[in-house]
């Protein structure tokens, strides 16, 4: 089996436009958290989100371009621009020889086009139009984002989307990392990109009363519920002697993944399948819980997911459970859902990159049910070895993995 | 007019429990119904759909529950209050 290592990056959220801007927002703990713009909002009775703002489409595509880009395609592409850039790998902007050939895209989303869907289908049902736009279908499908990258990038080796919800970027990312560690790809860009926060996505949430009408507070004992966000993160995932051959800075190694189902509930997590899917991405990279200094947790701020996930962590790491930090970014970030693994892998390379520990914000009370080592409302400087990313998805999907600093 | 409301809660609750209205015991809980959380999701939208009013009803609500859910009763009158304060 090949190593694995990570060597570029690129994302755009609530937080900011680019890597950069988001890091500065968990170092400083910024919730961007507020007040949606987006049509017909009046029905809605949940009007926050983590929205990404001062965004304007037209200053990065073209009007071409836009007609076949859903605004999640959008997100994928800005953030793997600047992923494959950091990266170094493609200079013109665009993979050739044998990183083309067998290069590829896996990219999680749950929603796909979901705005394109939401405007479609306004017009024809509500606005009485007869005929949508001719291209319609190539840009609502799943797989336009990790398509699109594909032909930008020129990458023609294995490349397709992932739907598991909430895990879809956590799923899509185990893919990418067992394709470069067999040595079937030498390179993937893998992540995840979702653009939800239309009338008819946070509509369908509403129905389910488990969004706050706040603030996202995870694991404090007042929390009321998830926060929708959107945005996309991108990574490079480069076989571990290619990378070292051409002197590329690493930013951290993929050293485990599992993933599970807990046949059990539709919506409810289970205990189980949370402790199986950690269990399984520890052994996988064959390590000792005891190693593992940093989960960046799902941490969604509902009832249900904290109690649950808290428990998980108790019954994997046994007395280790107090002694490493917890945090949930998606305070921050909100709830991306299939692309929230992408978002918070970020904040994993940055605890053992730069030793800096993404805080979980709007924390205010402690709750005896999730009594863990919570890293609240400020960020703190620690040194980590090993990191976990836990995803745990509506219908049970539970997708974790295990990084390694370099 | 408390009685027609009544029954149309009561027939609300007892369709997701799969039984008759006049088998809904009042002193029931939702548990012992077989009705989990999704259930209940359901009858509150039922009972917003038929009766045109908007309930505060948020899952993660931990202690003070916006209303009361711990029996079919409790849950009848919770609603009724809803619905003639709206009314």
């Amino acid at each position: 089996m090949k190593r694995v290592v990570i060597t570029g990056r690129g994302s755009i959220n609530a937080l900011g436009h680019d890597v950069s801007e988001t890091l500065r927002g968990f170092r400083h703990a910024r919730a961007g958290i507020g007040p949606l713009k987006i049509r017909d909002l009046a029905r809605l009775g949940i009007r926050i989100g983590a929205a990404v703002t001062d965004y304007r489409e037209d200053a990065y595509f073209s009007r071409q371009e836009l007609a076949l880009f859903d605004r999640f395609t959008q997100f994928a592409l800005l953030a793997a621009n600047e992923a494959v850039s950091e990266s170094g790998l493609a200079p013109e902007g665009r993979f050739d020889g044998a990183l083309a050939e067998r290069g590829g895209v896996i990219l999680g989303t749950a929603g796909g086009g979901l705005g394109t869907q939401d405007d479609n289908f306004r017009a024809v049902y509500k606005d009485g139009k007869s005929r949508v736009h001719p291209l319609v279908v190539p840009r609502l499908m799943n797989n336009a984002a990790a398509s699109h990258l594909s032909m930008r990038f020129n990458l023609k080796g294995p490349t397709y989307s992932v739907a598991s919800a909430c895990a879809s970027s956590n799923h899509a990312m185990g893919q990418a990392f067992n394709l470069v560690r067999l040595g079937q790809s030498p390179v993937m860009l893998t992540g995840g990109a979702e653009a939800m926060l239309c009338f008819g996505g946070i509509k369908a949430w509403e129905g389910l009363r488990v969004l706050s009408p706040d603030a996202c507070r995870p694991f404090s004992k007042d929390r009321n519920g998830m926060v929708l966000g959107e945005g996309a993160a991108v990574f490079v995932f480069e076989e571990f002697e290619h990378a070292r051959a051409r002197g590329a800075r690493m930013l951290a190694e993929v050293v485990g993944f599992a993933m599970c189902a807990d046949a059990g509930d539709i919506v409810s997590p289970r205990k189980e399948g949370a402790v199986r899917a950690m269990q399984g991405a520890l052994r996988d990279a064959g390590l000792a819980p005891e190693s593992v200094g940093y989960i960046n947790a799902h941490g969604t701020g509902t009832r249900v997911n904290d109690r649950s996930e808290s428990a998980a962590i108790h019954a994997v790491f046994g007395a280790h459970a107090r002694h490493l930090a917890v945090s949930s970014t998606k305070s921050m970030h909100g709830h991306l859902i299939g692309a929230t693994g992408a978002v918070e892998l970020l904040a994993c390379i940055m605890a053992l990159d730069e030793g800096v520990i993404a805080p979980t914000v709007g924390y205010r009370v402690p709750d005896p049910e999730c009594a863990l080592d919570v890293v609240v409302n400020a960020a703190r400087e620690a040194p980590v070895e090993v990191a976990l990313s836990n995803a745990f998805a509506f219908g049970g999907l539970n997708a974790v993995l295990a990084l390694r600093r370099v | 007019m408390s009685d027609e409301i009544t029954q149309k809660i009561r027939a609300i609750i007892a369709a997701q429990a799969l039984i008759e209205p006049d088998d809904l015991d009042d002193s029931a809980s939702l548990e012992t119904l077989g009705l989990d959380s999704l259930a209940l999701l359901e009858v509150v939208f039922a009972i917003e759909e038929q009766f045109g009013i908007s309930i505060p009803f948020n899952a993660n609500d931990s202690a003070g529950q916006s209303f009361d859910t711990s029996s079919v009763g409790g849950m009848i009158e919770a609603f009724r209050g809803l619905i003639a304060k709206s009314a």
